[in-house]
């Protein structure tokens, strides 16, 4: 194995870890948009749900950032170090939202028996869910649109500008949507397993309206990209185009399944459209890692890192995925009469 | 306060808040173990009681541990760019080990907190295990990697690039097996204790039953077997120290001057403007024979390294001082316990059952003690933390990169500093409170059960 191919296999594995994180913990982050936002006759049978949901597996889907992040210094330091000096202030404001999040969860889960959204906790939870995503989708933005800066000046107006253009707001704002339909599509199929179609129906119109607002931002959000990210346009009409194409199919897929309640069919259409997007957007950025100047290649630590690196993957991974596994199927299995 | 400062403050409170979580992430696990194990062979409902409480206090600590933990992540970046540019790709090997362990961790405790009724109570007991090794595991890979700013090894750095990396070199740097050790035990000690300080204050209140005493004795008996280890580990350190860091150990000690024959000076405080420690009392010849096994070696004095190499040793020797006082004192308190439980023994006709039952305490003082014992525990702890980072000052990887080098350019820290310790404070208080409701909540529960034990 050449030292580019390990590198770009390592890449390769965070970008995963970058897919898993959205598609497990952003749909947790959704489930707080849920908590908050929850309304109707079944206001609170929709809070237990997004507490039941989440409780067992939000630690273990937590950890893929710090997977992530771990793996994205020791393999390529210069990427790095330029995010967390360029975005120092929405990262510093995504930890808090992640702090505030996970606080507030543990201490209703496992404090009050009660759920009440009314308390401070209730609030923090509901508030820090939609934060973290959309300051973190803004994040992803900013890099796209290759604005992070190498030798950013120090002043505040720096910190703010860099993650608040009209094209960053809108990619956070589509992170945020996209979290919230991927988790009101995961209640639906949890709600209608428990047997409660009620329910299963509120998740439904609430994994719609997130479909649509998801839909529109995004066509507000392809005009952006020829002027914002010029580069990753031209990347995504080319050789991202297979994924951009995928993503939309899995897309109308996703719209369809839940529209006539084939709840199943949605919820395995949801996750690979957000899997064909952040794909899409790591080939068409390719070989960029933060553009417009640091690569795979050009920010990869020397190679005997990456090779033991690579060696710790594997090792972990015969552990990981089997624990995983396990997880998941004492909690998310076909197990109508859990509680 | 300088934006410098502000940085390290931040950093320092964000680790002193995590270590706390981090030490009960590797110790309540093992008590897990020990106590679901005894119910589970025993068919004991008491310890399967004491075990369902354990796991709902574990479920809140560890979540604020593992948000805890992913700050630290981004702030060795967010802070310290400096610092990761370098040790990226020669130190982050472990940080990504951790990451697995962490992994099965919070899998894990997914199914121990949430499987008590979708699991067999054997599997369910089987769960603990991997918690306990992944809660260790973690502990001591992240160690290694502070290990490595204290000892760096397995890198070349020329006109400010690494080459030549050797990952698993320095994975196993200098200090790592002597780090990783002093710094796993710790949280057995920290845990042991605090684990019976609750119920030992419980006790004092004027709670009775099997399960008071139970949890008391199973948190002190971890305590009592690790406190021993930790001395003679503490020990150890220090003389590694003395040979890789003597200015750390000059900072320690308050030693200003080069000495033969250096007295071992307990408690004091140092006066770096007059290059003496003030209020000590020497046992002469002492700090040679301990650091070096030599009364007459001579000790390298803080005065005698190039300007600017040297931490402040004001904090350093007072932290390292009060550790080592707790440390006795808890070795003091385990003498105590145990010779509590022999004189309890004696009396008891059901003597051969208070293995590993319940020890009776009737000495308002020892509960007083080991009420006490569970903060010094921790106290401890975040001395010994701030010895090794506040010893290593001026440097971030020792000898090779200064802390001053490696600060963030990014403007308004002292904000950041600010608001990130009034929410850890906050965060803080309502732990405790929520913590506090929650054993008020218990208070009555399992009475029967004991009531049933008791007679049997």
């Amino acid at each position: 194995m050449s030292a580019t191919q390990a590198d770009y296999l390592v890449a390769g594995v965070l970008w995963i870890a970058v897919v898993i994180y959205a598609c497990f913990a952003g749909a947790d982050f959704g489930g707080g948009v849920w908590d908050l936002f929850a309304r109707g006759p079944r206001k609170e049978a929709q809070r237990r749900a997004v507490s039941r949901a989440m409780g067992p597996v939000w630690e273990a889907n937590h950890v893929w950032l710090i997977f992530l992040i771990t793996g994205l210094f020791t393999s390529f330091p210069p990427a790095f170090v330029r995010l967390a000096v360029g975005l120092y202030l929405p990262f510093s404001l995504a930890l808090l939202g992640i702090v505030l999040r996970g606080a507030a969860f543990a201490f209703r889960a496992h404090g009050a028996p009660e759920q009440r959204t009314t308390t401070p906790w209730g609030l923090a939870f509901g508030a820090a869910s939609i934060m973290t995503p959309f300051v973190l989708g803004a994040c992803a933005g900013a890099v796209a649109a290759g604005d992070v800066p190498a030798n950013p000046s120090p002043s505040f107006d720096a910190l703010v500008g860099v993650w608040t253009t009209p094209f960053c707001l809108v990619c956070g704002g589509l992170a945020l949507s996209i979290c919230a339909g991927l988790a009101a599509a995961y209640l639906t199929v949890e709600a209608s397993d428990a047997g409660d179609s009620a329910l299963a129906e509120d998740f439904r119109r609430r994994a719609l309206l997130a479909g649509a607002v998801t839909l529109v931002l995004a066509i507000v959000t392809l005009p952006l990209l020829t002027t914002e990210a010029p580069g990753l346009w031209t990347g995504l009409t080319t050789r991202g185009l297979p994924l951009v194409i995928m993503a939309v199919v899995f897309a109308a897929a996703a719209g369809g399944a839940m529209y006539s309640r084939h709840y199943r069919l949605a919820r395995l259409a949801a996750p690979a459209q957000v899997a064909a997007i952040l794909l899409g957007w790591a080939v068409a950025q390719a070989p960029y890692l933060v553009p417009p100047d640091l690569t795979v290649d050009n920010s990869a630590s020397p190679p005997e890192v990456m090779t033991a690196l690579l060696i710790a993957y594997v090792a972990g991974a015969a552990v990981l995925f089997p624990s995983l596994l396990l997880l998941f199927r004492v909690f998310k299995g076909q197990n109508p009469a859990a509680a | 306060m300088s934006e410098y400062l502000a940085g390290r403050a931040q950093m320092g409170t964000s680790l002193a808040f995590h270590i706390v979580f981090a030490s009960l992430g590797v110790g309540l696990p093992l008590l897990l173990l020990i106590v679901e194990g005894l119910a589970y062979r025993r068919k004991d409902e008491t310890w399967r009681l004491l075990a369902r409480r354990w796991s709902k206090a574990f479920g809140i600590l560890f979540a604020i541990g593992a948000v805890s933990g992913t700050v630290l992540s981004f702030e060795l970046g967010l802070l310290w760019p400096g610092f990761m540019k370098y040790a990226g790709s020669v130190i982050g090997l472990p940080f990504s080990l951790e990451g697995f362990a962490f992994f099965t961790e919070a899998i894990f405790l997914g199914l121990y907190l949430y499987g008590w009724d979708r699991l067999s109570p054997l599997a369910h007991w089987l769960c603990t295990i991997p918690l306990a090794v992944s809660g260790a595991a973690s502990a001591w890979f992240v160690t290694t990697a502070n290990s490595w700013m204290n000892s760096p090894t397995g890198f070349k750095l020329q006109d400010g690039v690494v080459s030549d990396v050797r990952p698993i070199e320095a994975i196993f740097n200098p200090g790592t097996p002597i780090e990783t050790a002093h710094t796993m035990i710790s949280a057995y000690v920290a845990t042991g204790f605090a684990v019976a300080a609750v119920y030992a204050v419980g006790l004092l209140r004027g709670r009775r039953g099997l399960i008071y005493r139970r949890a008391l004795t199973v948190g002190m008996l971890m305590g009592i077997v690790a406190t021993p280890l930790q001395i003679i580990t503490g020990d150890i350190n220090a003389r590694w120290v003395a040979d890789y860091q003597p200015a750390k150990l000059a900072a320690m000690e308050g030693q200003f001057q080069t000495e033969k024959g250096a007295p071992l000076r307990i408690g004091g405080i140092p006066n770096p403007g007059a290059g003496r420690t003030d209020f000590a009392i020497e046992i002469p010849a002492g700090l040679s024979f301990l650091a070096y096994g030599d009364p007459g070696a001579v000790v390298k004095g803080l005065q005698d390294f190039p300007a600017g190499t040297t931490p402040n040793p004001v904090m350093v020797h007072i932290s390292f001082q009060l550790m080592v006082a707790i440390g006795f004192g808890l070795l003091a308190l385990s003498a105590w316990f145990l010779g509590a439980w022999i004189a309890a023994r004696r009396q008891s006709k059901s003597g051969r059952r208070v293995f590993p039952g319940a020890v009776t305490v009737h000495s308002r003082a020892l509960l007083l003690a080991i009420g006490a014992a569970g903060f010094a525990g921790f106290a401890a702890v975040e001395l010994g933390w701030m010895v090794t980072e506040l010893g290593r000052q001026p440097w971030v990887i020792y000898g090779v990169v200064r802390t001053s080098q490696a600060i963030t350019p990014a403007p308004g820290l002292v904000w950041s500093f600010v608001i990130s310790t009034a929410i850890y404070v906050g965060l803080a208080v309502a732990l405790v409170g929520l913590l506090l409701r929650l054993a008020a909540g218990t208070r009555g529960g399992g009475e029967a059960e004991i009531a049933a034990e008791e007679a049997a």
